[in-house]
């Protein structure tokens, strides 16, 4: 059987970032298994820029972003399988694959990276009514046609979903020369950031509909339209509300969810919040020895982030090959006031000085603080000038004179935004 | 006169009121000087970044993502994508290559944002 050191599952930022620190911290036998035909994973088709400000001091496009770690990648001799599909995951990390050249095969890793992303709600996820003809399609899909095969999907489009994805589609579709009738978001606030609002929809005059959703999908082969109603506070249709609207696209941007099968096939102990598996500072799942990077733990809305947890990953793995078997307490870490989630979960004041969490808050507040605490002891604090749901905040916490204890972070509201 | 503009530059999307009082602009909401040029610029010559695809020949993707090597002024993205669509490049293309000098007299050129190998 073949074996490896450390074996990345997935070539995205996650996976090339591990892999990348991995090589640098000495790991010399690395093999990524990427499903796709190229590096890049999801990168490789957002060409619009905003990415990198955090790690690079500038806005690239996501393919510049990508391009620079898949040249790292490259110029390290790192070995990347490409169009293998991993099928199984066990817990002794033996790990079975399958590609046109090889057909079925088997790895044993010493340690293992999941850096296997996210993956798109679908309609079933939404329960739209109607029929099923095509052109329904996912946000990601019809910007991996548009901007990676050459296709235009459609003429005239109808948007469900105001996250980020849906405003960045929005507008590129319309330079594609696609007309698009409208943003509809079932939640009274918009979902993605401001700034896309204004530089995707209101350069164009693309209006945006909040509390309206669509209701039912028209058409027998060939989407013909859709009807959209407006709701209400329970977010059920208003009845005198519907409104029927041709088109022979509906775009679909109704959230993403971390990609876990191999991971719950696996037996790693999964969070029911995040639906990743609970990690710990290392970023290492319940399983000793298989790690977690990226939107597979927790889906991010910064790709510097995703790196950053992917170098996390390959110290943890690193950390983890040298002195394998060695137990280290572990102790949790909770979401309090106005927090929906942090990742990692767990952390061990043992591993390092101080460990880089990562929150959503549950509201959007102007002057917030960030407090983390151990028992009655505050830890450290961070002033977030302005924070949001669709936004991530990053805290670095100092684990000395956390022994034994589990910590809080919850975040304080005191101006009214 | 006053104009209001959310701020682009980053996740902060900051409310931006600029007021022209005879042709001096102050700006406020902003919490950062980029707040404040991007208002003015809004108000006097909006710029945008242009990302889009262009047409490849000979390579192992069908198409090439390229980006501007700085912002252009907004009336004339229209212009530049027609343009831009009426070309095509051929691999091997290096991330980072000027693939369209000096857009529409704008000063600003097209860069590849992708590296592209010859189709095997």
């Amino acid at each position: 059987m073949r074996t490896a050191e450390l074996v990345i599952i997935g070539g995205g930022p996650a996976g090339m970032a591990a892999a990348v620190k991995a090589q640098e911290l000495g790991i010399q036998d690395i093999v990524i298994l990427e499903r796709d035909s190229h590096l890049g994973g999801i990168l490789q088709q957002c060409i619009h820029d905003g990415f990198g400000l955090h790690r690079f001091g500038k806005q690239l496009s996501g393919c510049s972003y990508a391009q620079i770690f898949v040249d790292q990648v490259q110029k390290k001799g790192i070995q990347v399988e490409c169009n293998t599909m991993v099928l199984e995951i066990t817990q002794e990390k033996k790990i079975i694959a399958v590609n046109d050249k090889e057909g079925l095969m088997e790895i044993q890793a010493d340690a293992v990276i999941l850096a296997m992303g996210c993956r798109e709600r679908t309609r079933p996820q939404v329960r739209i009514l109607g029929t099923r003809p095509a052109g329904v399609l996912t946000a990601g899909a019809v910007q991996r046609y548009i901007n990676m095969e050459g296709w235009k999907p459609g003429e005239r489009a109808v948007i469900l979903g105001s996250g980020d994805i849906g405003l960045i589609m929005a507008r590129r579709m319309t330079l594609e020369g696609i007309f698009v009738e409208g943003v509809y978001e079932v939640m009274p606030n918009l979902g993605g950031l401001r700034r896309n609002k204004a530089q995707c929809l209101d350069d164009y005059q693309i209006p945006l509909h909040l509390s309206t959703t669509v209701v039912r999908v028209h058409g027998k082969r060939r989407l013909e339209g859709v009807t959209v109603a407006e709701v209400g506070p329970d977010r059920k249709p208003v009845p005198g509300t519907k409104r029927y609207i041709s088109c022979d696209l509906l775009v679909l941007s109704v959230g993403l969810i971390p990609e876990n099968e191999l991971s719950r096939k696996a037996g790693i102990v999964m969070d029911p919040v995040t639906k990743g598996p609970v990690v710990d500072d290392q970023m290492m799942t319940s399983i000793p020895g298989i790690f977690a990077a990226g939107n597979v733990g927790a889906v991010f809305d910064l790709v510097d982030y995703v790196s950053q947890t992917g170098e996390q990953a390959a110290q943890g793995a690193c950390q983890y090959l040298k002195d394998s078997g060695k137990n280290v307490l572990e102790h949790s870490v909770k979401a309090g006031e106005n927090v929906s989630f942090v990742f990692p979960q767990k952390f061990s004041s043992e591993h390092q000085k101080q460990a880089e969490f990562y929150l959503r808050v549950k509201k959007t507040m102007r002057q917030a603080t960030v407090h983390v605490w151990c028992g009655e002891k505050e830890l450290c604090q961070k002033k977030v000038p302005f924070a949001t749901p669709p936004e991530m905040v990053a805290v670095k916490v100092p684990l000395a004179g956390t022994e034994n204890h589990s910590i809080t972070i919850e975040v304080e509201q005191e101006v009214k935004g | 006169m006053q104009k209001e503009y959310i701020c682009i530059h980053c996740p902060l999307s900051c409310d931006l009121t600029l007021t022209d009082d005879n042709g001096i602009l102050s700006v406020t909401g902003n919490t950062c000087k980029r707040g404040e040029d991007y208002a003015k610029n809004e108000y006097r010559n909006p710029l945008r970044m242009l990302t889009t695809t262009l047409r490849l020949e000979q390579g192992d993707s069908k198409l090439l993502p390229v980006i501007s090597s700085d912002m252009i002024p907004k009336e004339k993205l229209g212009e530049c994508l027609d343009l831009l669509y009426s070309i095509s490049v051929t691999a091997p293309v290096t991330s980072g290559d000027v693939v369209y000098k000096n857009i529409l007299n704008t000063g600003v050129d097209i860069l590849a944002a992708k590296t592209v190998v010859m189709q095997p």
